[in-house]
């Protein structure tokens, strides 16, 4: 964790070519999908986003968030199924009451809730995917590196 | 884990991928990592020469652990835990990385996409380190199959499976199966009649015994998955009792309320009850509520239908039912909605007279149709010219892109059939290509050549009546560029056919949703892949047919109907089902019996043991979601092949410095 903190250095990453680091995790059914078709679409999007599959939204743990702020990365997207097409009826739901209770926290922490976003998107919704990623991408450039400060 | 050997196999996919990504390079980083005992690139890894690399590996190296870095896993991965399988490795020691669908082909520059490729499969590595064999679930198949869409590639599934002694459930949104075939007159290149081809399968199925057909009625829900889906149907209230009605007609002909027939696109009357169509199936006309004189004075007028009924079969109170089925495969062929061509207002449709789309002019032809198949102005004279413009709201930046396939064939089907019922009528084809691409289609072609039909090669520009000559006087007059000729020209007409583009129908998002399933970027249907999956969909056990999937002709409808029913069988008659086996698990000597897992899981998969006062997963109704190993406070509930180590080995990549994106 020090050594994270060390080699994360505002200076060493801040400036003009800041390029935001973000983990994406994206549910298998719907938000997986959708940036597939925008793949097989060919829409360009910025390479910014990291995707990591996961079966459903309501399986991303808070801590999968944490740990990856704290592991360097400026943002985190949570993607899933809109609301009443869960694959599994209703992950999305818990997803988005754990993702509120996260914005307090993240909040409580320090962080800016900004650098968190949930979004919902669908299998045919390829377009909506690279937008997504594009404008969370410029936002969270705008709000520049992550800065933690690690205690003890 | 100094035990671990992995062998990493990054696909060029042709250029798809390497044209962006330097797969050298990532192939090459990769052979850095720990743990990577081969790290190969290969032209084509889902080729048997590829999947040979990885079968021949697995033996002679002694891998422990396999990395493919190609296509999305939803295309390729069960075909990699195949080949693992097949040289002795369980097939859950592989880890996919998609670096074609979310990396070679959104990212532009080279650099960039080969960072975040070379991030991406460090992530696997790391996470496959961390994978345990697992063992895939079998589930038993219900034998039962829904076909949604009762036109020609509806149809022809149906028969398919039910002629295999299989039961189908056909929904059908239409008072009437048929679909848009139905509302054909005669079908190109053969000029056969389409009700004599399309009636005989109309009888079929409603007389077969394994077909239980559902017409007016609609799919409002479906859930679980592949084997085991239950489908929530609502079927509207015809008014009419399906077991006593004879399908006599009495109340169509009684009926004293005319509506505008939606069969004939409103250039005929229906009754407010009416079967759509003479051959209708099932025969049993249903009620318009919008427009039965009963239904409007909230019940104190008319009723003459039911006084008329000798079966007693009226009945004003029925109501919409729900039921709910129970099957292993969904056949989904809901067919097409066509442009609406008010929207391209050059064209005149909707204002001008006798401008008429495909769909109108077939209903003019037919012999059933509102003139009794006489093609006629609306004033009642016969045409002495038609103009036929293709490609109207298709190959046109404004509205679609696509080459919407049919309109050629039938347009000259159309020029043929003007010829023929009109002799002497000048007719006009207006076109940008001409594609007759299928059997007996370029003959046909010449023949409607020989025909005296004139070609004009240049895209109708605009249809008016302002005219500029005394011959142009109380014409429509097209107005057009012979690209040929390189001259513009107007030409004078009584009659215009617009040959609007087939779209996806208005309500594919919903259904989308419903089913699951993803769409291309012009609204139809997706299938799994292209060319070799073609009525396959990305959600197992879920075909697409027909013309949902992209505009097709009727041949070809047929032949993804009885395709789509042979994968819909393949996987009935095996009996079971091969699922992922990446349920939850409870450790009991980390569970505290805090029940939070037991409140959330969408499935019911949990139980307490009250005694023992832990929770344990019943592994036949976990669906693998996830969500208990999430909302675990003590880490006692895991998920199969989604750990958190495993999640977080990715998280750790691709989050720290690791992940190569950002790094300029």
């Amino acid at each position: 964790m020090k050594k994270a903190e060390e080699s994360r250095g505002a200076g060493e990453r801040g400036g003009e070519g800041f390029e935001p680091r973000i983990v994406g995790f994206l549910c298998r059914w719907c938000a997986y999908a959708g940036a597939d078709l925008a793949g097989t679409s060919r829409i360009k999007y910025p390479p910014n986003v990291m995707p990591i599959r996961v079966m459903c939204s309501g399986r991303v743990d808070p801590v999968f968030v944490i740990k990856a702020l704290m592991e360097g990365a400026d943002g985190v997207l949570i993607a899933g199924c809109h609301p009443g097409d869960c694959h599994y009826r209703g992950g999305n739901y818990i997803a988005r009451k754990r993702f509120l209770a996260m914005q307090r926290l993240l909040d409580y922490l320090g962080i800016d809730p900004k650098r968190v976003r949930l979004e919902w998107i669908s299998a045919s919704e390829g377009t909506r995917y690279a937008e997504t990623v594009a404008d969370f991408t410029s936002q969270i450039r705008k709000l520049g590196p992550i800065s933690l400060k690690v205690v003890g | 884990m100094p035990t671990d050997r992995i062998g990493v196999y990054v696909c060029h996919c042709g250029t798809n991928i390497a044209g962006t990504v330097d797969v050298k390079a990532l192939a090459e980083n990769a052979s850095r990592l720990p743990g990577v005992a081969a790290s190969r690139d290969y032209k084509y890894m889902c080729s048997n020469p590829g999947q040979d690399l990885i079968r021949k590996d697995i033996p002679e190296l002694g891998l422990t652990r396999v990395v493919v870095a190609a296509c999305s896993p939803l295309m390729h991965e069960t075909t990699f835990r195949r080949a693992c399988q097949e040289a002795g490795l369980n097939p859950f020691l592989f880890q996919m990385v998609n670096i074609r669908e979310q990396c070679s082909w959104v990212v532009e520059e080279k650099e960039a996409a080969t960072e975040k490729a070379k991030a991406l499969t460090e992530a696997a590595v790391r996470r496959v380190a961390l994978h345990e064999p697992l063992e895939a679930r079998s589930v038993p198949v219900n034998p039962n199959t829904l076909v949604v869409g009762g036109g020609i590639a509806g149809i022809e599934a149906c028969l398919k499976i039910a002629d295999s002694g299989r039961r189908v459930y056909l929904v059908e949104k239409e008072p009437s199966i048929g679909g848009r075939m139905a509302q054909f007159d005669k079908t190109f290149p053969t000029l056969d009649c389409a009700a004599c081809i399309l009636t005989p399968k109309m009888v079929s199925v409603g007389q077969h015994e394994n077909i239980e057909l559902l017409s007016y009625a609609e799919v409002e829900e479906v859930s679980g998955h592949v084997g085991n889906f239950k489908v929530k149907v609502r079927k509207k209230a015809r008014y009419v009792d399906e077991e006593t009605c004879t399908g006599c007609g009495r109340c169509q002909e009684v009926c004293p309320k005319k509506v505008p027939s939606e069969f004939d696109l409103g250039l005929g009357v229906r009754k407010a009850i009416y079967t759509p169509f003479p051959q209708a199936v099932p025969n049993i006309p249903v009620m318009d509520r919008e427009n039965c004189l009963y239904f409007i004075t909230g019940g104190r007028a008319c009723r003459i239908c039911e006084k008329d009924c000798t079966a007693g079969a009226i009945d004003f109170k029925q109501e919409d039912r729900v039921l709910e089925l129970e099957v292993g495969a969904i056949i989904i062929a809901t067919g097409y909605d066509l442009f609406d061509c008010r929207r391209a207002k050059e064209y005149g449709y909707g204002v001008l007279e006798n401008v008429l789309t495909s769909l109108e002019f077939e209903r003019l032809c037919h012999a059933g149709g509102p003139t009794g198949g006489k093609i006629l102005l609306k004033d009642g004279r016969e045409p002495s010219s038609v103009a036929i413009l293709h490609c109207i709201g298709s190959r046109d930046q404004n509205y679609n892109q696509y080459c919407s396939r049919v309109c050629c064939m039938y347009s000259m089907k159309f020029a043929h059939l003007v010829r023929e019922k009109v002799p002497g009528a000048r007719v006009y084809e207006l076109y940008i290509d001409l594609r007759a691409f299928g059997k007996g289609y370029e003959e046909f072609y010449k023949r409607v050549l020989s025909e005296d039909v004139v070609f004009i090669r240049g895209r109708a520009a605009e249809v008016t009546t302002f005219a500029e000559t005394p011959e142009e006087e109380g014409k429509l007059i097209v107005k057009c560029e012979d690209t040929l000729l390189g001259v513009p020209r107007r030409i004078p007409v009584d009659m215009v056919i617009l040959s609007p583009a087939m779209e996806p129908r208005r309500d594919n998002e919903a259904m989308a949703r419903i089913f699951s399933l993803g769409r291309s970027a012009d609204g139809f249907f997706l299938e799994r892949h292209p060319k070799l999956a073609p009525v396959s969909t990305a959600s197992d056990g879920i075909m697409v047919a027909g013309a949902c999937q992209g505009p097709k002709d009727i041949p070809d409808s047929v032949a993804q109907g009885a395709a789509a029913a042979a994968e819909a069988l393949s996987m009935i008659d095996r009996g079971a089902f091969q699922i992922e086996p990446l349920t939850s698990v409870i450790d009991e000597e980390i569970c505290s019996g805090c029940r939070i897992c037991y409140e959330l899981c969408p499935s019911s998969a949990i139980e307490l043991d009250e005694k023992m006062r832990v929770c344990r997963v019943v592994e036949a109704l976990c669906k693998g979601c996830g969500i208990c190993a999430a909302a675990c406070p003590s880490g006692a509930a895991r998920q199969n092949g989604f750990d958190d180590r495993q999640i977080l080995a990715e998280v750790q990549v691709v989050a720290s410095a690791g992940g190569g994106v950002g790094r300029a």
